[in-house]
């Protein structure tokens, strides 16, 4: 019991990273209809702009670690944000009215690019920080075993509910959360409205380059390294999320995404640590061929 | 071409690859009137919407829009967003193209787009709340409420627009394009598929835009509308124009009985005289 209560916390935690990730598939996803294979690294981007906000600040002598935090999660969101819309402009806009495979192949191109680029201008070893939140509380002990709540995680899981309490504010209540559904539903007819589709999708991709950063931000954190190679497995693992959740769906993108980690962190607990990724892929095809439409998708209408 | 008109069309051609849909079509729409565009199907009668609202690049033409304080907009030359937000032309299609997934109060609120952009600083004085662009939300809430009681859809404010009924759906449309604050409003078929009673209230909805000043340009077959309100009609056939004037003239015109009905002259009149 004790036991599994430990893996429950893990599993939301790295839930909650997977999710931050897979909304940004899941925004791209309903405004344009193309899966942005790129964002994985944008993801692994925001990691590496923490990593260096985060020396910058040490080394300056700064040692406040709230304000430490706040201006790392800051900057890291407003670099990768830029990241998000310089790939959106000059790898996707131009290809917007090309034949649905062109956006896709771009993406994985771009993925490459962001992959090896950071792999040239920040080496290939691993980059560990010392931990930077440290301390935490002990829920239950018996047997010798005992639960542990760390700070990190506390943050972790604080910061995706606030900021996904603001997002959801956003989409719902917002001129641009309302000028974003309107685009997904019918671009002309919100073009014809005066809506500018084109801006509206880059903000879609900003806003989902900064969610992403916020993720990439929580793994430093929790883990205490960031590589190059890290977007990879972890962006196919939100997207698995995402199509879990149905893609399209915002709250089942989250939703995926928390399935997604605890079945990854249950899986390694009482299976095996090295198939834990076979786990989750077989989630993705068993969803595929049962609930083609996801958990909270709904299912395809064909536009008129 | 005076100073009367809001749009003039001159010399409209368009072609599709060997197809000439539009040849040469010269009309005028007066300020604050509704002109009405009829004739059979595949006349071109939608093709002309679709150049003035920026879908085509006419082959060739001019298609001019004036706005009441003197300002010229060449048609042909906007695309995309700047059609509703430059040159204040709205329109809608002869199928419903609204956001059914979102409310009507939220289409409605979709529509005021530039005016609540205005007002949010480009989005982020919007996000953190200040006081100049909660008013204009406000004022936004305030015109979308004021629309949705003119077509009776108040109590349904909250409802998806989807879920609406046919005839409602139609009159929400009308309300959405006219919270972009059009100069101009374009309506394809706005009659289709109405009972007739919807199509009686849809007139006199009509009438009452016409009467605070938004000019109109329908595309339209229920000829009782048309007959009703149009203060002028331009009759098109094969890409031309055959006819054009005060609905009593245009009923009475031989050409266009004969074009716009089929050969049988007699059936034609008939068909006219009812609608009239």
């Amino acid at each position: 019991m004790d036991y599994f209560a430990q893996q429950l916390i893990n599993g939301i935690v790295l839930g909650s990273i997977y999710g931050l990730i897979a909304i940004g598939y899941t925004m791209v996803y309903g405004i344009v209809g193309m899966i942005n294979f790129a964002h994985g690294d944008i993801f692994m981007i925001g990691g590496f702009i923490a990593l260096i906000t985060f020396l910058i600040l040490v080394s300056i002598g700064l040692t406040t670690v709230p304000l430490i935090l706040l201006i790392v999660l800051l900057v890291s969101m407003a670099i990768t944000s830029l990241y998000g819309w310089t790939v959106e402009r000059i790898a996707y806009r131009p290809l917007r009215h090309s034949f649905r495979l062109a956006p896709m192949l771009s993406a994985i191109g771009v993925s490459f690019v962001l992959m090896n680029f950071s792999q040239v201008s920040q080496g290939a070893r691993v980059k560990p920080i010392p931990p930077i939140i440290t301390g935490g509380y002990s829920l239950l002990e018996s047997d010798g075993f005992v639960v542990r709540l760390s700070n990190a995680q506390i943050i972790v899981v604080l910061t995706t509910i606030v900021l996904l309490a603001i997002f959801t504010w956003l989409v719902s209540r917002t001129r641009l959360g309302r000028d974003m559904r309107a685009c997904e539903q019918d671009q002309t007819m919100a073009a014809l409205l005066g809506v500018d589709v084109d801006r509206t999708i880059s903000m879609t991709f900003v806003i989902g380059a900064a969610l992403a950063a916020v993720a990439g931000m929580m793994y430093l954190l929790y883990y205490g390294l960031v590589d190059f190679f890290m977007g990879f497995v972890a962006g196919i693992k939100a997207f698995t999320a995402a199509v879990l959740g149905g893609i399209g769906s915002l709250p089942g993108a989250m939703l995926g995404g928390l399935l997604i980690g605890l079945i990854e962190t249950m899986w390694s607990a009482y299976f095996s640590v090295e198939y834990k990724d076979v786990a989750a892929f077989s989630i993705l095809i068993v969803v595929l061929i049962f609930l083609p439409t996801g958990l909270l998708g709904r299912p395809e209408v064909e536009k008129v | 071409m005076s100073h009367e008109s809001i749009l003039i069309v001159d010399g409209l051609t368009m072609r599709f690859g060997g197809v000439v849909a539009v040849n040469g079509l010269s009309f005028a729409a007066e300020r604050r009137k509704i002109t009405a565009l009829i004739g059979p199907n595949g006349a071109g009668k939608t093709t002309v919407f679709n150049c003035i609202t920026g879908f085509y690049k006419p082959t060739s033409g001019v298609i001019r829009l004036t706005h009441d304080d003197g300002r010229n907009f060449h048609l042909e030359r906007l695309n995309d967003f700047r059609i509703s937000k430059k040159a204040k032309v709205a329109r809608t299609f002869q199928n419903i193209r609204l956001f059914p997934g979102m409310t009507a109060l939220e289409n409605l609120m979709v529509a005021q787009h530039n005016a609540l952009m205005q007002a949010s600083g480009f989005t982020f004085l919007g996000l953190i709340g200040v006081p100049s662009y909660r008013a204009a939300e406000r004022r936004a809430i305030d015109r979308a409420k004021h629309w949705l009681d003119r077509i009776g859809l108040i109590d349904r404010a909250d409802d998806a627009a989807g879920n609406l009924p046919y005839g409602d759906q139609r009159r929400l449309e009308i309300a959405r394009a006219m919270c972009t604050e059009p100069a101009l409003l374009c309506l394809d078929e706005p009659a289709a598929g109405l009972n007739a009673r919807e199509s009686a209230g849809l007139s006199e909805l009509l009438l009452s835009i016409r009467g605070q000043g938004t000019s109109i340009i329908l595309i339209e077959h229920d000829m009782s509308v048309v007959m009703e309100i149009s203060d002028q009609i331009v009759v098109m056939d094969y890409g031309v124009k055959i006819a054009e004037g005060a609905p009593q003239v245009v009923r009475d015109d031989a050409k266009v009985v004969a074009a716009y009905l089929g050969a049988d002259e007699e059936e034609a009149a008939a068909v006219m005289e009812s609608g009239a």
